[in-house]
């Protein structure tokens, strides 16, 4: 069972830099265990402490920053999550205490492994993730952004409210915090009936 | 209906469509590694759950793996010997195929699946790495998933997915002299950016690709994902067939007629449409290499670094900048005879047999400059072999190259072995992110053959120069 998504109301950190990939987000020498948990500490490393392996913290570093360090809300740039298919770059982002991520658009696989670690990956134009940021960058305390799943809303801090898509097994999925084994097992029959078409269909496919 | 051939495939394996528009669709083969794929076993014996066909999963041992002649399950990367073994015993316990170390099958996932005869024309295949698309090449539909994913995978035979948008890039013309593949792939997203095939699965098209020996092709489609693409193949033909044919896992003769027939109709219809098309035409590019952090940050080895302030766009002006500062490198500056400290040949885009001869070809009879740290590392075991029975090794040592074991080896850092703070190096990898090849590493990617090129000058060569002596 995965978290439940359904509302959050939250501070928000801008990171608007572009393509930012799954290596910035998690170094591969941060992976250290074969393990989803304990990879927080590795989130960022390489903007987050002062030396690289190091865990003196860099104050320049946005999610150091206090009021930014409640925050449970991305507001990223473009491509976001790219590269490397590394899921632990989701694992570290939950575990660190990420729910939400808003960008213009994200890494394939990245969006994929939001979804099924209880992330909400919200797509919206540049310019609205944009006045957000230049929003939060004022007062991130007292501009706060609401994400609602059940109406796929987002209210930017000036109260104007933008609707967003999101695939409807994806909306379940994190909405009741579903195992995606589990619901697709329920249609094993259709599967196996598949299977045995094919297996007459294509026979060298089969070792 | 004419139908492209993402279309086709795509249709040939939908088990189901759901009520939200996304396909449950049956997943012919699962590759693993055991960085990614040693969890995905672990948490799928946690669940309780089993692999529903063994025989149609795999696993490499690549990422962590030291490549130093004589290497065990210990590793430079402190830990890693962890993840060897944990995916050793995992993989036995559930039934699955492993090409361990000590095996001369060994080597790189995506170079070792083709060569094994795993992908092949129309399969589906997916992986827990994003350089799956790399195996589109063969004209199967290939692309890298998380963990998660892969356990849903193994448990289900299938994956709930959306259809991608398609796309064909079509490179028109014949490629100009000492011009290869990963120019024509970095031009690509150079022109279109790292984001420019965000939502789409590719058709790599056009007589510069039917032209390609199948090898480049690898190059090619490797570097889909660089684009932001889903995934990115080509459309089989007798290349391939014949690639494919008497490989260890590839339909057997019995079915071989059967098979190629149904692979000779993947191809897109004509009049098929796709969501998007580009033309590229060949004549126009050199060979590439990159300035900054992004592979977008391409530019023609004759050419110069950019000046951000030409650049319009915000984001990416201050995206260029960053990368110029971390890069230490001035607007302006010619690209030819940056100076470099380390060369490094190997990585599922450019380290299969042919690649190791054509730069082999430049460093016959020449050497590495003094200073820089150069290495090869071959894609897997058996292209180490080939390689040995033709004498490149030997070449390739006499140059100053060291000659390592396969794996996936200093294309990434894991936390061992790396090139070292602020080191300069030219590489025939795919990223030159931030601290990819090691801490505040420098990397600029290039073909084998500039990277040979410049290892031999010490700086930024333009490897036509050097071919034409
Ligand atoms: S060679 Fe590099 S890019 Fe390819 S699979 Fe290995 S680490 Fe990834």
């Amino acid at each position: 069972m995965m978290d439940k998504f359904t509302t959050l109301n939250s501070i928000a950190a801008p990171m608007r830099r572009l393509n930012i990939d799954t290596d910035i987000i998690i170094p591969s020498r941060e992976m250290k265990r074969v393990s989803k948990k304990g990879l927080s500490e590795g989130l960022f490393a390489g903007w987050r402490y002062t030396t690289p392996g190091g865990r003196e913290e860099n104050p320049d570093f946005i999610l150091n920053q206090a009021p930014y360090r409640d925050s449970q809300i991305l507001l990223a740039g473009g491509n976001f999550g790219c590269g490397s298919s590394r899921e632990h770059a989701v694992w570290a982002l939950h575990e660190w205490g990420i729910r939400c991520i808003i960008a213009p658009s994200f890494g394939a696989i990245f969006q994929g492994n939001c979804v099924r670690n209880g992330i909400l990956p919200v797509v919206l134009d540049d310019d609205i993730v944009q006045s957000m940021a230049d929003h939060v960058t004022v007062n991130p305390a007292h501009n706060r952004i609401r994400v609602d799943l059940d109406s796929c809303t987002v209210t930017a801090p000036d109260g104007e409210t933008y609707g967003f898509e999101i695939a409807a097994g994806d909306r379940r999925m994190l909405l009741e915090g579903l195992d995606a084994i589990a619901v697709t097992l329920q249609r094993d029959d259709e599967i196996l009936e598949f299977q045995a078409r094919d297996r007459l269909r294509r026979p060298w496919v089969y070792l | 209906m004419a139908r492209n051939i993402i279309e086709k495939i795509w249709d040939e394996h939908k088990v189901a469509d759901l009520d939200d528009g996304s396909t449950l669709l049956y997943i012919d083969r699962v590759f693993l590694h055991e960085r990614t794929g040693s969890i995905a076993l672990k948490g799928l014996e946690a669940s309780g759950r089993q692999v529903r066909n063994p025989e149609q999963v795999f696993c490499a041992m690549d990422h962590i793996v030291d490549t130093f002649p004589g290497r065990t399950d210990e590793t430079v990367m402190p830990g890693g010997k962890a993840f060897i073994t944990t995916t050793r015993e995992a993989a036995h316990a559930a039934g699955i195929t492993l090409f361990d170390l000590g095996d001369e099958r060994q080597g790189i996932v995506h170079v070792v699946s083709p060569e094994q005869g795993i992908a092949y024309p129309g399969v589906t295949l997916v992986c827990p790495d994003s350089h799956t698309c790399t195996q589109g090449a063969v004209g199967a539909l290939a692309w890298g998933i998380g963990s998660t994913e892969a356990e849903h995978a193994m448990a289900t035979k299938t994956l709930v997915v959306r259809k991608p948008k398609t796309m064909r890039i079509s490179f028109d013309g014949q490629l100009p002299p000492g011009v290869t593949a990963k120019d024509m792939i970095l031009h690509l997203i150079g022109v279109h950016t790292a984001a420019g095939g965000v939502g789409y699965a590719i058709e790599f098209a056009g007589e510069a690709v039917r032209n390609l020996p199948m090898e480049a092709r690898f190059t090619l489609c490797n570097m889909a994902v660089e684009f932001g693409a889903w995934t990115g193949l080509i459309a089989p033909d007798p290349n391939t067939f014949d690639y494919v044919r008497g490989r260890p896992y590839a339909p057997d003769e019995a079915h071989w007629e059967v098979a190629r027939e149904n692979w000779q109709s993947l191809v897109s219809d004509p009049g098929a449409v796709f969501d998007k098309e580009i033309r590229i035409d060949v004549a126009d590019i050199v060979p590439q290499v990159t300035w900054g952090t992004s592979p977008q940050h391409t530019v023609g080895i004759d050419g110069q670094v950019p000046d951000p302030a030409m650049e319009t766009d915000l984001n990416r002006r201050q995206l260029m900048q960053n990368a110029l500062a971390y890069m230490e490198l001035e607007p302006g500056m010619p690209m030819e005879g940056i100076p470099i400290e380390a060369a490094f040949i190997g990585s599922c885009t450019n380290s299969r047999l042919s690649d190791l001869r054509n730069a082999a070809a430049i460093l016959k009879g020449r050497t590495v400059a003094a200073g820089v740290k150069a290495i090869v590392v071959p894609g897997s075991g058996l292209v180490k072999k080939a390689a040995e029975a033709e004498g490149l090794d030997k070449i390739f040592t006499a140059a100053g190259f060291e000659w390592r074991e396969s794996g996936c080896s200093m294309c990434f850092f894991a936390g061992g072995e790396n090139f070292g703070l602020e080191t300069r190096v030219i590489s025939s990898t795919n990223r030159n992110f931030e601290n990819r090849q090691g801490p505040r590493t420098r990397t600029h990617i290039a073909s084998p053959t500039t990277v040979a090129a410049s290892a031999v000058a010490g700086e930024l060569t333009d490897v036509r120069k050097l071919a034409a002596q």
